[in-house]
């Protein structure tokens, strides 16, 4: 198995608040890995570092070979990193078509934007219904649908999940749980940053517990028992 | 009557080139949510340098719009690019300020090169007109402007619709960060918006210099107009901007002609006052 995402030893600040420290990680290629952490913990932050919104103090990002430590956002979508971010942040405004679109931006992801499109209604067919309707109008599933269908517009290679059971119907959660799963089937290596430790355990082959930005436990999640990943989660 | 038809004429006609004011300031609004103090100033800055262009065009102001335009992109472009995306996470002061400087920084550019005197751009075309009836006639050059704004605003329209660049404009307004994880370069993108701003300016203000005397300080005459345009019209609704210009033309013209051309602006401005009260948002913002 070769590693696809490797982080370093990552220290990143708000101001003088430090929200993440010395965290490390690595994401096999193929594979679901999940962060788990309440909430503050560090988890988002660790994310912008890797998407480039956010600059980190020290440590480093290595996508494969190449050392992507402080690359703006859009070189790194388009290595073939993606993300659902968190509240799935849609372009309201714009039509859930448009929305879809500006996910195949990066100029390697417009050759493949229209069998992109293509496979993206086929998986979602909700959103070719809805494809004219402003993307605010829909239902918070159907926006996090959205989300994730313009994450898969570059034909990514990793994609992260940034809470994406947030205030959603368990329903809902099943059924995108289902697609992520799915997904990870094609071939598409998933980080799952959740705070419901259950159903992330369930789902991904490791996992890593932050807690007060740093990273605490981590292990496989057969491994891992729920009483070590809670007592974990809540620094006990 | 036939008075009164006359200003509602010339007032929407009026309108569409308010409409071409106004348009670049909304779209810098609405995108990279800069108030551009100096929008007026460079509208009069595309005056002059039609005017330096003209002796290159057979004095000809249409033609010169060839190199004002694009110039006009490149130097909206260039500002964004070197200075306006230096300071865009510091606050909402630091872009006004650079804005207010550009203005004091043009008015004396234009003051020191082209002197205080009244400047026009000449074209015989001023002085033609169709006539309706014996009493109601159509200046051609308010025609022209008028069409003029009005595809500025539907080509943009398009662009914004139908283009990847286009999309990216949107997009960034709606949710700059989103826009980034998309892959989306905003200060790219914001240099692009400044410089299609500046296209918009670059032809109303050749239009203007058509229509009315301009000196090196007029500038702030047509930023009061572009402010009350996207007042009225709603901020980032660019077919607002259109209805905003004509009933901002309409007021002005139409108040003067049953007050006296001396209230013109004044009534202009009262329905602008009146709006901030009522409607705030704007007409057509949603």
């Amino acid at each position: 198995m070769s590693t696809l995402l490797r982080v370093e030893n990552i220290d990143a600040f708000y101001g003088d608040f430090q929200a993440v420290q010395h965290a490390s990680f690595d994401v096999e290629e193929y594979k679901i890995v999940s962060v788990i952490g309440t909430n503050g913990a560090g988890k988002t932050t660790l994310m912008k570092v890797i998407g480039g919104t956010l600059g980190a103090r020290s440590g480093k990002v290595w996508f494969e070979d190449t050392d992507i430590t402080g690359w703006p956002p859009h070189k790194i979508v388009d290595l073939g990193i993606s993300q659902v971010p968190e509240g799935g942040m849609v372009f309201g405004r714009m039509s859930v078509k448009d929305n879809l679109i500006m996910g195949s931006y990066t100029p390697k992801a417009r050759k493949g934007a229209k069998a992109a499109l293509e496979r993206v209604y086929e998986l979602f067919p909700m959103l070719k219904e809805k494809a004219d309707q402003a993307s605010g109008s829909l239902s918070g599933g159907q926006r996090q649908m959205v989300a994730i269908g313009r994450a898969l517009m570059s034909n990514p290679r990793l994609i992260f999940f940034d809470e994406i059971s947030l205030g959603l119907a368990p329903t809902v959660i099943k059924d995108i749980y289902a697609r992520i799963k799915q997904l990870n089937s094609e071939g598409i290596t998933i980080i799952l940053v959740e705070q419901d430790v259950k159903r992330s355990l369930r789902t991904c082959e490791t996992a890593y517990v932050m807690l007060k930005g740093k990273v605490v436990l981590s292990g496989k999640s057969s491994d891992l028992t729920e009483e070590a990943v809670g007592k974990a989660y809540f620094g006990m | 009557m036939d008075a009164m038809i006359q200003a509602i004429i010339q007032g929407i006609l009026l309108g569409g080139l308010f409409a071409a004011v106004g348009v670049g300031m909304n779209m810098i609004f609405g995108i990279v949510k800069i108030t551009n103090l100096a929008h007026g100033d460079f509208l009069i800055l595309a005056c002059y340098l039609s005017l330096f262009f003209m002796g290159s065009f057979g004095a000809n102001p249409f033609l010169s719009l060839i190199i004002v335009v694009p110039l006009m992109f490149f130097i909206g472009f260039a500002l964004q690019a070197t200075m306006l995306n230096k300071v865009l996470n510091r606050g909402d002061e630091p872009p006004l300020l650079i804005t207010f400087g550009f203005s004091i920084i043009i008015q004396n550019l234009l003051l020191y090169f082209f002197t205080a005197n009244a400047q026009k751009l000449q074209t015989p075309m001023l002085l033609k007109s169709i006539s309706i009836t014996d009493t109601i006639r159509i200046p051609v050059m308010y025609l022209i402007s008028c069409l003029a704004g009005i595809v500025i605003i539907l080509l943009l329209g398009v662009y914004m619709k139908n283009t990847y660049m286009g999309k990216a404009i949107r997009a960034t307004s709606d949710d700059n960060e989103a826009a980034q994880l998309m892959g989306v370069n905003i200060k790219t993108t914001y240099g692009v918006a400044m410089g299609i701003s500046m296209m918009t300016a670059g032809v109303a203000g050749v239009l203007i210099g058509i229509l009315f005397n301009f000196y090196p300080n007029s500038g702030s005459t047509y930023l009061i107009i572009a402010f009350a345009v996207v007042v009225i019209g709603g901020i980032g609704n660019i077919y607002g901007t259109l209805a905003a210009g004509i009933i901002f033309g309409l007021a002005q013209v139409v108040g003067g002609q049953l007050l006296g051309a001396s209230y013109q602006q004044l009534i202009g401005y009262l329905v602008l006052l009146i709006m901030l009260i009522v409607r705030p948002q704007g007409l057509f913002s949603k």
